[in-house]
């Protein structure tokens, strides 16, 4: 759907070269929402913006949907635009216009007819929700209505490609939801590629399909959100996930739980995708003559399957434990772990 | 009562006055609106990292801006009296101040209307560029409109500095309340008249600012 090829961005500030984005190569799929996750200044927006020529590319090449969007000039580039809806952090609404005339306003530079624009008016702001609310100016709507008006105008031309430029950072952590599940919607309702770069690892974790991670203008690590989860190669990438799983892996934060729970056996259990939603643990204590007590554990859900990490003590007669985990280890995906045995 | 207290002022004459200060104001408002938007809208779109953006013409527009701007009104009067002749045929009464008053106005206006463009959030201009806009779109659709409250409240600035021009143009033969304040008033020693027109101009002052100030705020809606 989209493919990037050796993109680069340099800017010349007081006459010191920085590269914004530096010899980017990227593949998106249709129908995927990509996250693009890293700090500030780690050229993020730069590359967003890029997409759509809001900045011009130094070097590199653009492919969405086939056309090459970095060879097109003058007209060309504008009907190309119409095919890419782009939300941003500050909505950046008219305030001159009601939600109802905001959502008009790409209708109007595509040409469409009054009567079908009016139509096609009402149907968007069913989609995002905001009926009732249409001859209200911007400066009436609370942020999350304001970035709604963004999505139903970026919607109205029927995109292929919809860019996010930090479109929940502005808002508030309930609010962040709610226009993540609309995006959410729109991505499965009509089959949208949506590009968001985001600064906050809760909003990868809730929707993205694929993650990247963006470190002085490069894309130092990406794949599949789950695998990105479970196996965080670079510190940048360890930090975002400690957003939200906290710190992983530590072993000062093992020891105490060791010194407390000092009998049968300590396994830490690492749910990776679909099986989370299989009742684990009620099964083992069925099935095996043992006892299960859950210690300490941490347990999200992505948009491919949950993922997590649970500390376990298991208490039984050496052989059903034996048999416990390796029913564990053969039949589900679920990794463990034997941290400490006690005879 | 009126005629005690203002012996010389005639009705007619006094009516006559106001009409032309009105007729001269009102016009040279018109032109100086016009003139004014296309001076900034040049200034704004020619700018470093304009949409236009073009070194050469950004220079001359601001040296025609500035120098006209530079050139104190009633000088501006003079030396426009061979432009005048031309364009309307005559050097005296309210039409021969026209070209001046709306040379002389443009200029200021221009600025104040650079100014508005400038604080346009240039998001919203960006936001229009990646839904596929064209320059001239962007600008009626998005500059104009969304600059409209300043533009209004500085066309009331520009009217009330005009409004003063025209006495200034009326002291030196271009009729108006300046023309009577000079001439029937001053030059009489009758200075009940010249009591008058201040009166007249400082209400048509607070007529002008009432009505900026009003469609100002109705049109801001942020």
């Amino acid at each position: 759907m989209i493919s990037i090829n050796n993109l680069s961005k340099q800017f010349t500030i007081k006459k010191q070269k920085i590269k914004a984005v530096d010899q980017l190569t990227l593949d998106i799929k249709e129908g995927e929402i990509f996250g693009v996750i890293g700090y500030s200044g780690a050229g993020k927006s730069t590359f967003v913006r890029l997409l759509n020529r809001l900045e011009e590319p130094t070097t590199g090449e653009i492919k969405i949907a086939g056309k090459n969007i970095t060879a097109m000039k003058g007209k060309e580039l504008r009907l190309a635009r119409q095919e890419i809806g782009m939300i941003f952090q500050h909505f950046n609404l008219l305030w001159s216009r009601t939600v109802e005339q905001n959502i008009a306003f790409p209708l109007e530079i595509a040409g469409v007819p009054k009567t079908e624009r009016a139509k096609r008016v009402q149907e968007l702001i069913q989609l995002v929700d905001l009926s009732g609310r249409e001859n209200a100016y911007p400066s009436q709507l609370s942020g999350g209505q304001k970035q709604r008006v963004g999505i139903a105008r970026a919607l109205a031309n029927n995109p292929k490609v919809l860019l996010c430029d930090e479109a929940t950072s502005a808002l508030d952590p309930e609010t962040t939801n709610a226009i993540l599940d609309l995006l959410v919607d729109i991505n499965e309702k009509l089959g949208l590629t949506i590009i968001l770069i985001t600064h906050e690892m809760h909003v990868i974790r809730k929707i993205c399909h694929q993650v990247a991670v963006m470190e002085n203008g490069s894309i130092v690590e990406q794949g599949d959100v789950l695998d990105v989860f479970h196996r965080p190669q670079q510190a940048v990438t360890k930090k975002f996930v400690e957003q939200i799983m906290g710190l992983t892996d530590d072993e000062d934060e093992v020891e105490p739980i060791l010194a407390t729970y000092n009998q049968g056996k300590m396994i830490r259990l690492h749910f990776l995708g679909e099986t989370t939603n299989q009742a684990l643990i009620s099964q083992l204590s069925k099935q095996f003559a043992i006892e299960i007590n859950i210690v300490q554990g941490k347990i999200t859900h992505t948009k491919r399957g949950a993922y997590g990490t649970l500390f376990v003590q298991m208490l039984g007669e050496q052989a059903e434990m034996d048999a416990a985990i390796a029913y564990v280890t053969n039949e589900t995906s679920v990794e463990v772990e034997v941290i400490q045995h006690v005879e | 009562m009126w005629n005690e207290l203002f012996p010389n002022v005639k009705a007619d004459a006094l009516w006559e006055a106001t009409y032309e200060t009105f007729y001269m104001t009102i016009i040279s408002i018109a032109g100086t609106f016009i003139l004014g938007i296309l001076l900034g809208l040049l200034l704004y779109l020619t700018k470093k990292n304009g949409i236009w953006e073009n070194k050469w013409l950004h220079f001359i527009t601001a040296a025609f801006v500035n120098v006209f701007r530079a050139i104190p009104f009633i000088i501006l009067i003079f030396l426009l009296f061979p432009v005048t002749l031309i364009i309307v045929g005559t050097i005296r009464g309210p039409e021969a101040a026209l070209p001046a008053l709306i040379l002389g106005a443009a200029p200021f206006y221009g600025r104040l209307v650079e100014i508005a463009l400038t604080e346009v959030d240039k998001g919203v201009v960006e936001a229009a560029k990646a839904m596929g806009a064209k320059t001239r779109t962007i600008l009626f659709k998005v500059l104009l409109p969304e600059s409209m409250p300043a533009l209004v409240s500085g066309i009331t600035v520009t009217a009330i500095a005009l409004i003063g021009y025209t006495a200034m143009a009326g002291a030196i033969g271009a009729g108006g309340l300046g023309n009577y304040a000079y001439y029937f008033g001053f030059q009489r020693r009758d200075y009940d008249i010249v009591l008058v027109s201040t009166i007249v101009i400082v209400c048509i002052v607070f007529i002008f600012q009432f009505i900026g100030d009003m469609i100002a705020k109705k049109l801001d809606k942020r």
